[in-house]
């Protein structure tokens, strides 16, 4: 099922004072689409994905989600998000339930003591549901916060490096989830460094290099050996 | 009303995580004890002088522990990157503002009650007559003081020497909060009663207003990214 | 450009008039002699200075409300500008205050609310310094200049009535005697020059910020 493209960014270039770290990158993300993006350490993926968060601003060329301008309205941008990135987004101090209940208020949305311990019980997190965060290990705290981008339903998803940290039962629970956000219409953009069955949801691989998109191609029955072996020949390449 | 939950769950956030760790709180307990002591040995042998400075001593105090509290009000929010889910979240981020601001007063109003009652017993303060009256003026004072705060904390949360900056930009725009409310509980302390000082307590009614308004105007701005 | 450089000319002129006269033609003052020329300095600096923050206020809202950078680059010039201005009317405050009653500096309520001022100001271009990402600044600054300029009023208020009530009046008012026109005029011939000064500087300095901002880009 394909769309027009609702994420789209034409050109997009960011310089951090005088470094550039982008230098013209194109992308397009359909509804109902999956984007995987590769690139080796440092080539500006993380940078590419806060942009189109509206977390930052790009130096030059557009973004645009469903039509909107990440950088001049990015408050019409933000309620199709979701987001997780780099950090959980998790407050130590606060139960897994409590801080589900923290977002999914912050975030507008009307979810019920039913709609959090269902969230809670897709990741495997229902029995420590009123833990402190504190106690958790880094991968428990990155399965409460899929839990909590899950349950806001958003129309576009950023993901940083969703499977990293789960276990083969959460692995197949995320791409069970992702799966069907497709299926509703969302898109997907996900950052990832792993070329093993994760890919599995992508229906696109992008890979990012010298400040560009240095491939763009459907995965299709695209091998892991020879996903690998066109990341080399394209990753590691020096423009 | 989505607004007002959203800005009671900050508030309750913010009160849970300070109730369970204690940080801030802890810090400005032993802040306020430590204030006494150097008082104490710098002014508290003559009762006469004491009673002088009395109210700009303790204001001084409700001030610094204020800088502590509000400087860190938003440093919660830098584990796990949670500053960046408070900009993504959609609507009027000035709940967020309103949040913050309920709990800090929440925080500081303890603080400030516990500091009074050091007060009292260490240095045979009394109260008594002057204790209607600083029930107005010392909420309107810290109202004051966390209206702009919060703000202020926020615009410094991310930037670098961020314990520097942040009391350099509040002080000074503080000054009409400080001296009304040191004015106004000298008058107090000294058996006037609240009609004497009026005129403070309506600069700082006004103050407050003008504060909270501009805040919740512009918090919105702040919180862009 | 061509507007630039003929507001640099009329500066110029306005000074070299309002400083010949004030310092040559106006009268010598009886009891306080020549030190009291500084007033022309003195007294214009400081006035200048609150045609610059006004400016700055104005910029800054026009800034958060059209988001464009010429009003933040005029916001960041008027705030740079003032407080050099208020500065140095300080400082010839000071000189002026030292021969003539004795001193550097009294807190009477005329020069606290000046020096919170350049305090709340000089605090506007510390934030401008820490902040890299020059859109964050504008923003923030734009909020700053805000909130300062409504607080001025509450400030002025606070600090008269912490001097006047219950206090006497300080009798020490630098530019609070009503003069004769020999007087009058040269102060305001230099009250005109130096607010062209501060239009001057603050035009070349915007044309330097924004060469830089589109260098950066």
């Amino acid at each position: 099922m394909s769309f027009e493209p609702i994420v789209r960014a034409v050109g997009v270039r960011k310089v951090f004072g005088l470094v550039p770290v982008l230098d013209s990158v194109s992308l397009d993300v359909r509804g109902g689409e999956a984007v995987a993006l590769l690139g080796a350490n440092g080539a500006g993926k993380t940078t590419l994905l806060k942009i189109l968060a509206t977390l930052l601003r790009p130096t030059r060329g557009t973004a645009t989600i469903a039509g909107h301008d990440v950088a001049r309205v990015p408050e019409k941008v933000r309620p199709l998000l979701g987001v997780v990135a780099h950090g959980a987004w998790v407050y130590d101090d606060l139960t897994a339930h409590e801080n589900l209940k923290f977002w999914a208020t912050l975030g507008g949305l009307h979810a019920d003591a039913d709609d959090l311990t269902a969230a809670l019980t897709g990741v495997g997190l229902d029995r420590v549901a009123d833990a402190r965060v504190r106690t958790f290990s880094a991968g428990m705290k990155r399965r409460l916060s899929l839990a909590r981008v899950m349950l806001a339903r958003p129309r576009v998803l950023l993901l940083d490096e969703p499977f990293s940290g789960l276990d083969q039962r959460a692995k197949k629970w995320l791409e069970e989830r992702l799966e069907a956000l497709k299926a509703g219409g969302a898109a997907l953009l996900m950052v990832t460094h792993s070329f093993g069955r994760e890919l599995g949801v992508a229906d696109r691989l992008a890979v990012l290099a010298g400040g560009r998109i240095a491939l763009d191609t459907p995965r299709g029955s695209l091998g892991a050996d020879d996903i690998q072996r066109l990341y080399v020949v394209h990753a590691e390449e020096t423009p | 009303m989505s607004y007002a939950r959203r800005a009671l769950a900050v508030a309750w956030k913010d009160l849970a995580v300070e109730r369970r760790s204690k940080e801030t709180l802890n810090a400005l307990v032993f802040f306020s004890l430590l204030l006494l002591f150097v008082f104490q040995f710098t002014l508290g042998g003559d009762r006469e002088r004491l009673a002088a400075v009395l109210p700009g001593v303790l204001w001084l105090g409700f001030v610094l522990s204020a800088l502590l509290a509000l400087g860190r009000t938003f440093l919660v929010e830098r584990e796990h990157d949670c500053w960046e889910g408070l900009l993504l979240a959609p609507g009027d981020k000035s709940a967020i503002y309103l949040g913050k601001l309920v709990g800090n007063l929440a925080l500081m109003l303890v603080v400030e009650a516990l500091v009074l009652g050091l007060f009292v017993v260490f240095f045979d303060v009394d109260l008594g007559r002057a204790m209607p009256g600083l029930l107005v003026v010392v909420p309107f004072g810290t109202l004051g003081l966390a209206a702009v705060g919060t703000l202020f904390a926020a615009m410094t949360a991310n930037v670098r020497a961020r314990e520097l900056l942040f009391p350099v930009l509040l002080l000074p725009v503080q000054v009409p909060v400080l001296l009304a409310t040191v004015k106004a509980t000298e008058g107090l302390l000294l058996g006037e009663p609240l009609g004497a000082v009026a005129h403070w307590v309506k600069l700082l009614v006004a103050a407050d207003a003008i504060y909270v308004v501009v805040s919740l105007l512009t918090f919105d701005v702040v919180l862009e990214g | 450009m061509a507007v630039v450089k003929t507001l640099g000319w009329l500066t110029a002129i306005g000074l070299l008039v309002g400083l010949v006269m004030g310092f040559g033609v106006a009268p010598r003052e009886v009891t306080q002699g020549n030190v009291q020329r500084i007033m022309y300095v003195h007294v214009p600096l400081i006035l200048a200075s609150y045609v610059a923050f006004g400016v700055l206020a104005v910029a800054s809202v026009i800034y958060l409300i059209r988001r464009d950078p010429a009003a933040d680059r005029v916001a960041h010039a008027s705030g740079e500008v003032g407080v050099i201005f208020v500065g140095l009317g300080i400082a010839t405050g000071s000189i002026w205050g030292k021969p003539t009653w004795g001193t550097w500096w009294t807190w009477d309520a005329r020069l606290t609310s000046v020096a919170i001022l350049f305090v709340m100001y000089l605090g506007y271009l510390l934030l401008r310094g820490t902040i890299d990402d020059p859109e964050r600044a504008a923003r923030y600054c734009a909020v700053l200049g805000i909130v300062a300029a409504l607080d001025i009023p509450l400030v002025h208020f606070s600090v008269y009535w912490w001097r006047t009530l219950h206090q006497p009046p300080s009798l020490m008012k630098p530019g609070g005697f009503t003069g004769s026109s020999s007087i009058l005029w040269p102060l305001l011939i230099n009250l005109l020059a130096f607010i062209l000064l501060y239009a001057y500087f603050v035009a070349r300095r915007v044309r330097l910020l924004r060469a830089e901002a589109e260098a950066a880009a």
